[in-house]
Protein backbone atom coordinates (compact mmCIF):
# COMPACT_ATOMS: atom_id res chain seq x y z
CA UNK A 1 0.00 0.00 0.00
CA UNK A 2 1.99 3.09 -1.21
CA UNK A 3 -0.49 5.16 -3.27
CA UNK A 4 -0.62 8.02 -1.85
CA UNK A 5 -1.59 10.98 -4.47
CA UNK A 6 -0.75 13.60 -1.68
CA UNK A 7 2.80 11.97 -1.09
CA UNK A 8 5.43 15.58 -1.34
CA UNK A 9 8.31 13.01 -1.19
CA UNK A 10 11.22 14.76 -3.42
CA UNK A 11 9.69 18.50 -3.11
CA UNK A 12 11.31 21.17 -1.67
CA UNK A 13 8.91 23.35 0.06
CA UNK A 14 9.11 26.93 1.47
CA UNK A 15 6.81 27.67 4.46
CA UNK A 16 6.22 31.85 5.56
CA UNK A 17 4.88 32.66 8.46
CA UNK A 18 6.02 29.23 9.66
CA UNK A 19 6.43 30.39 13.25
CA UNK A 20 2.44 29.74 14.38
CA UNK A 21 -0.81 28.83 13.43
CA UNK A 22 -1.61 28.23 9.89
CA UNK A 23 1.81 28.25 9.15
CA UNK A 24 3.39 26.01 11.20
CA UNK A 25 0.69 23.35 11.41
CA UNK A 26 1.22 23.40 7.17
CA UNK A 27 5.35 23.02 7.53
CA UNK A 28 4.77 19.83 10.25
CA UNK A 29 2.11 18.29 7.93
CA UNK A 30 4.41 19.05 4.70
CA UNK A 31 7.57 17.38 6.64
CA UNK A 32 5.10 13.93 7.74
CA UNK A 33 4.25 13.70 3.91
CA UNK A 34 8.43 13.71 3.01
CA UNK A 35 8.61 17.48 2.16
CA UNK A 36 12.11 18.87 2.37
CA UNK A 37 10.92 21.89 4.28
CA UNK A 38 12.08 25.72 4.14
CA UNK A 39 10.72 27.39 7.46
CA UNK A 40 10.39 31.26 7.24
CA UNK A 41 9.58 33.89 9.85
CA UNK A 42 10.34 37.12 11.88
CA UNK A 43 11.17 35.36 15.49
CA UNK A 44 13.65 32.95 15.72
CA UNK A 45 12.80 31.41 19.37
CA UNK A 46 9.45 30.70 17.88
CA UNK A 47 10.72 29.40 14.62
CA UNK A 48 12.92 27.24 15.79
CA UNK A 49 9.96 25.69 17.78
CA UNK A 50 8.29 25.05 14.59
CA UNK A 51 11.72 23.60 12.94
CA UNK A 52 12.06 21.14 15.78
CA UNK A 53 8.96 19.86 15.69
CA UNK A 54 9.13 19.08 11.57
CA UNK A 55 9.81 15.15 10.44
CA UNK A 56 13.30 14.20 9.41
CA UNK A 57 11.54 11.59 6.66
CA UNK A 58 14.02 14.22 4.78
CA UNK A 59 16.76 15.67 6.16
CA UNK A 60 17.36 18.46 4.05
CA UNK A 61 14.91 21.10 6.49
CA UNK A 62 16.09 24.57 6.53
CA UNK A 63 15.33 27.43 8.60
CA UNK A 64 15.68 30.96 7.25
CA UNK A 65 14.64 34.19 9.31
CA UNK A 66 13.16 36.99 7.60
CA UNK A 67 10.60 40.21 8.24
CA UNK A 68 8.42 40.01 5.14
CA UNK A 69 7.68 43.47 4.98
CA UNK A 70 11.68 44.38 4.59
CA UNK A 71 12.89 44.74 0.84
CA UNK A 72 16.57 43.38 2.12
CA UNK A 73 14.79 40.76 4.52
CA UNK A 74 13.32 39.58 0.91
CA UNK A 75 16.01 39.74 -1.46
CA UNK A 76 18.51 38.00 0.94
CA UNK A 77 16.24 35.15 1.55
CA UNK A 78 15.43 34.73 -2.22
CA UNK A 79 19.20 34.70 -2.37
CA UNK A 80 19.61 31.58 0.55
CA UNK A 81 16.42 29.82 -0.85
CA UNK A 82 17.40 26.48 -2.85
CA UNK A 83 15.02 25.80 -5.92
CA UNK A 84 11.50 25.23 -4.67
CA UNK A 85 8.80 22.94 -5.80
CA UNK A 86 5.84 24.32 -4.02
CA UNK A 87 5.67 27.67 -1.46
CA UNK A 88 2.75 28.36 1.05
CA UNK A 89 2.63 31.81 2.00
CA UNK A 90 0.82 32.12 5.45
CA UNK A 91 2.81 35.04 6.95
CA UNK A 92 -0.58 37.66 7.48
CA UNK A 93 -2.15 39.11 10.01
CA UNK A 94 -5.65 40.81 10.66
CA UNK A 95 -7.47 43.74 12.15
CA UNK A 96 -11.15 44.33 13.16
CA UNK A 97 -11.97 47.85 12.46
CA UNK A 98 -15.35 49.35 11.47
CA UNK A 99 -14.92 50.78 8.06
CA UNK A 100 -14.85 54.64 9.60
CA UNK A 101 -11.81 54.19 11.18
CA UNK A 102 -9.84 52.57 8.55
CA UNK A 103 -7.80 55.27 7.65
CA UNK A 104 -5.10 55.35 5.05
CA UNK A 105 -2.46 54.44 7.45
CA UNK A 106 -4.59 51.49 8.57
CA UNK A 107 -4.99 49.92 5.11
CA UNK A 108 -1.28 50.81 4.50
CA UNK A 109 -0.04 48.50 7.85
CA UNK A 110 -2.96 45.58 6.79
CA UNK A 111 -1.78 45.82 2.91
CA UNK A 112 1.49 45.93 3.50
CA UNK A 113 1.56 42.21 5.78
CA UNK A 114 -1.20 40.73 3.88
CA UNK A 115 -0.27 41.94 0.11
CA UNK A 116 2.33 43.79 -0.51
CA UNK A 117 4.91 41.25 1.42
CA UNK A 118 3.66 37.89 -0.27
CA UNK A 119 3.03 39.59 -3.84
CA UNK A 120 6.62 40.43 -3.94
CA UNK A 121 7.60 37.46 -2.61
CA UNK A 122 5.46 35.23 -5.28
CA UNK A 123 7.28 38.40 -7.91
CA UNK A 124 10.80 37.88 -7.02
CA UNK A 125 10.57 33.74 -7.10
CA UNK A 126 9.35 33.73 -10.30
CA UNK A 127 11.35 36.86 -11.64
CA UNK A 128 14.78 35.18 -10.09
CA UNK A 129 13.56 31.45 -11.09
CA UNK A 130 13.31 30.03 -7.69
CA UNK A 131 10.37 28.13 -8.44
CA UNK A 132 10.85 25.79 -10.71
CA UNK A 133 8.88 24.55 -14.36
CA UNK A 134 5.92 22.73 -12.49
CA UNK A 135 6.01 24.12 -8.82
CA UNK A 136 2.60 24.81 -6.77
CA UNK A 137 2.07 28.26 -5.49
CA UNK A 138 -0.36 28.40 -2.26
CA UNK A 139 -1.00 32.00 -1.01
CA UNK A 140 -3.52 31.98 2.58
CA UNK A 141 -6.45 34.41 1.87
CA UNK A 142 -9.59 34.61 3.24
CA UNK A 143 -13.48 34.21 2.75
CA UNK A 144 -13.22 37.78 4.59
CA UNK A 145 -13.42 39.91 1.12
CA UNK A 146 -14.23 37.73 -1.44
CA UNK A 147 -16.75 35.10 -0.16
CA UNK A 148 -18.23 36.78 3.23
CA UNK A 149 -18.34 40.92 4.19
CA UNK A 150 -18.82 40.96 8.16
CA UNK A 151 -19.03 44.31 9.84
CA UNK A 152 -15.46 45.48 10.63
CA UNK A 153 -13.43 42.99 8.55
CA UNK A 154 -13.19 45.43 5.69
CA UNK A 155 -9.80 46.45 5.79
CA UNK A 156 -8.51 42.96 6.62
CA UNK A 157 -10.97 41.50 3.92
CA UNK A 158 -10.01 44.30 1.14
CA UNK A 159 -6.03 43.04 1.56
CA UNK A 160 -6.94 39.30 1.41
CA UNK A 161 -9.24 40.19 -1.52
CA UNK A 162 -6.69 41.98 -3.65
CA UNK A 163 -4.61 38.76 -2.92
CA UNK A 164 -6.77 36.83 -4.40
CA UNK A 165 -6.94 38.85 -7.64
CA UNK A 166 -3.35 39.01 -8.36
CA UNK A 167 -3.23 34.84 -7.60
CA UNK A 168 -5.44 34.55 -10.32
CA UNK A 169 -3.50 36.99 -12.57
CA UNK A 170 -0.14 34.74 -11.67
CA UNK A 171 -2.28 31.84 -12.49
CA UNK A 172 -2.74 32.83 -15.49
CA UNK A 173 0.72 34.22 -16.67
CA UNK A 174 2.53 31.86 -14.82
CA UNK A 175 0.78 28.48 -16.49
CA UNK A 176 3.66 29.20 -19.25
CA UNK A 177 6.33 27.73 -16.81
CA UNK A 178 3.46 24.97 -15.59
CA UNK A 179 3.25 26.84 -12.39
CA UNK A 180 0.45 26.71 -10.58
CA UNK A 181 -1.11 29.28 -8.55
CA UNK A 182 -3.73 28.50 -6.22
CA UNK A 183 -5.23 30.48 -2.38
CA UNK A 184 -6.93 28.78 0.34
CA UNK A 185 -10.40 31.51 2.03
CA UNK A 186 -10.42 30.08 5.23
CA UNK A 187 -13.16 31.02 7.57
CA UNK A 188 -12.51 31.54 11.17
CA UNK A 189 -8.99 29.36 12.43
CA UNK A 190 -8.49 28.85 16.04
CA UNK A 191 -4.82 30.13 15.77
CA UNK A 192 -3.48 33.19 18.14
CA UNK A 193 -4.31 35.35 15.45
CA UNK A 194 -7.97 35.80 16.29
CA UNK A 195 -7.17 35.84 20.38
CA UNK A 196 -5.76 39.28 20.48
CA UNK A 197 -8.58 40.76 22.71
CA UNK A 198 -10.66 42.94 20.53
CA UNK A 199 -12.95 40.21 19.87
CA UNK A 200 -13.90 39.07 23.53
CA UNK A 201 -13.51 34.83 23.91
CA UNK A 202 -16.99 34.64 25.07
CA UNK A 203 -18.32 36.28 21.86
CA UNK A 204 -15.82 34.00 19.74
CA UNK A 205 -17.62 30.89 21.15
CA UNK A 206 -21.31 32.42 20.11
CA UNK A 207 -19.64 33.40 16.74
CA UNK A 208 -18.74 29.54 16.11
CA UNK A 209 -21.77 28.49 16.58
CA UNK A 210 -22.77 30.24 13.54
CA UNK A 211 -20.53 27.26 11.34
CA UNK A 212 -22.81 24.77 9.54
CA UNK A 213 -20.23 22.08 10.78
CA UNK A 214 -20.15 24.00 14.40
CA UNK A 215 -16.84 24.95 15.06
CA UNK A 216 -14.13 27.05 13.90
CA UNK A 217 -11.17 25.76 11.70
CA UNK A 218 -8.32 24.29 13.10
CA UNK A 219 -4.80 24.77 11.42
CA UNK A 220 -4.96 21.48 10.62
CA UNK A 221 -8.28 21.83 8.35
CA UNK A 222 -6.19 24.25 6.81
CA UNK A 223 -2.61 22.43 6.19
CA UNK A 224 -4.29 19.66 4.57
CA UNK A 225 -6.00 21.59 1.93
CA UNK A 226 -2.34 23.18 1.18
CA UNK A 227 -1.02 19.56 1.16
CA UNK A 228 -3.61 18.72 -1.87
CA UNK A 229 -2.50 22.10 -3.64
CA UNK A 230 0.87 21.34 -3.32
CA UNK A 231 1.16 17.35 -4.07
CA UNK A 232 0.29 16.50 -7.67
CA UNK A 233 -3.25 14.91 -6.86
CA UNK A 234 -4.36 18.68 -7.75
CA UNK A 235 -1.54 18.75 -11.02
CA UNK A 236 -4.42 20.39 -12.88
CA UNK A 237 -6.21 22.79 -10.80
CA UNK A 238 -4.94 26.54 -10.95
CA UNK A 239 -6.20 30.25 -10.41
CA UNK A 240 -8.50 28.62 -7.26
CA UNK A 241 -9.62 30.35 -4.15
CA UNK A 242 -10.41 26.94 -2.29
CA UNK A 243 -13.19 27.72 0.39
CA UNK A 244 -12.21 26.18 3.57
CA UNK A 245 -15.19 27.42 6.33
CA UNK A 246 -17.18 24.85 7.65
CA UNK A 247 -19.87 25.99 5.17
CA UNK A 248 -19.95 29.55 6.68
CA UNK A 249 -20.02 31.17 3.46
CA UNK A 250 -22.84 28.88 2.05
CA UNK B 1 -8.43 63.78 29.06
CA UNK B 2 -12.36 64.62 30.99
CA UNK B 3 -14.87 63.21 31.16
CA UNK B 4 -17.22 65.38 29.40
CA UNK B 5 -15.07 64.85 25.69
CA UNK B 6 -15.46 61.11 26.34
CA UNK B 7 -19.02 61.28 26.36
CA UNK B 8 -19.31 62.75 23.26
CA UNK B 9 -16.48 60.93 21.54
CA UNK B 10 -18.85 57.72 22.79
CA UNK B 11 -22.25 59.45 22.31
CA UNK B 12 -20.88 60.19 18.47
CA UNK B 13 -20.10 56.26 17.78
CA UNK B 14 -24.29 56.57 17.99
CA UNK B 15 -26.74 57.21 15.14
CA UNK B 16 -30.21 56.92 16.92
CA UNK B 17 -29.92 57.61 20.59
CA UNK B 18 -30.75 60.85 21.83
CA UNK B 19 -27.83 62.34 23.36
CA UNK B 20 -29.24 63.31 26.23
CA UNK B 21 -29.56 60.05 27.14
CA UNK B 22 -25.41 60.01 27.73
CA UNK B 23 -24.12 61.01 31.03
CA UNK B 24 -21.32 59.28 33.25
CA UNK B 25 -23.49 57.10 34.38
CA UNK B 26 -25.06 55.79 31.62
CA UNK B 27 -25.53 51.35 31.60
CA UNK B 28 -24.71 51.99 27.53
CA UNK B 29 -24.97 48.03 27.17
CA UNK B 30 -28.66 48.26 27.96
CA UNK B 31 -29.19 50.72 25.37
CA UNK B 32 -31.61 49.77 22.80
CA UNK B 33 -28.91 50.72 19.64
CA UNK B 34 -26.39 48.77 21.66
CA UNK B 35 -24.44 46.38 19.25
CA UNK B 36 -21.45 44.48 18.93
CA UNK B 37 -20.82 46.74 15.84
CA UNK B 38 -20.80 49.34 18.26
CA UNK B 39 -18.52 48.09 20.55
CA UNK B 40 -15.86 48.03 17.85
CA UNK B 41 -16.72 51.47 17.11
CA UNK B 42 -15.79 52.65 20.74
CA UNK B 43 -12.48 50.59 20.69
CA UNK B 44 -11.49 51.87 17.49
CA UNK B 45 -12.57 55.42 18.83
CA UNK B 46 -10.56 54.75 21.80
CA UNK B 47 -7.48 54.10 20.06
CA UNK B 48 -8.04 56.85 17.59
CA UNK B 49 -8.80 60.03 20.17
CA UNK B 50 -6.69 58.44 23.19
CA UNK B 51 -4.03 55.75 22.07
CA UNK B 52 -5.27 53.14 23.81
CA UNK B 53 -5.83 49.78 22.75
CA UNK B 54 -8.81 48.50 24.99
CA UNK B 55 -9.98 45.04 24.32
CA UNK B 56 -13.26 43.61 23.81
CA UNK B 57 -13.08 42.20 27.72
CA UNK B 58 -13.02 45.50 28.84
CA UNK B 59 -15.91 46.52 27.34
CA UNK B 60 -17.48 44.23 28.36
CA UNK B 61 -16.33 44.29 32.65
CA UNK B 62 -17.95 48.15 32.08
CA UNK B 63 -21.48 48.77 33.63
CA UNK B 64 -21.08 52.67 32.44
CA UNK B 65 -19.35 55.47 30.41
CA UNK B 66 -17.65 56.17 33.71
CA UNK B 67 -16.12 52.74 34.41
CA UNK B 68 -14.91 52.90 30.41
CA UNK B 69 -13.37 55.93 31.14
CA UNK B 70 -11.66 54.88 33.80
CA UNK B 71 -10.27 52.06 32.36
CA UNK B 72 -8.56 54.39 29.45
CA UNK B 73 -7.44 56.33 31.80
CA UNK B 74 -5.62 54.37 33.56
CA UNK B 75 -4.14 52.44 30.71
CA UNK B 76 -3.24 56.25 29.31
CA UNK B 77 -0.62 56.90 32.73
Amino acid sequence: MDYNPFSLVGKTILVTGASSGIGQETAIACSKLGARVIVTARNQERLQETFDQLETIDEGHMQLLADMTSQEDLEQLIASLPSLDGAVLCAGNSTTLPLQFGSRQKFDEMFDVNFFAPVELLRLMYKKKVLQKGASVVMIASIGGTHSFMPGNGVYGASKAALNSVMKYAAREYASRKIRVNSICPGMVDTPLIHRGTITEEQLAEDAKKYPLGRYGRPEDIANGAIYLLSDASSWLTGHDLVIDGGFSI
Amino acid sequence: MNIQDFIENFAAQFDDTDEALFTAETEFKALDEWSSLTALSIIAMVDDEYDVIIKGSDILNSNTIQDLFEIVENQQQ
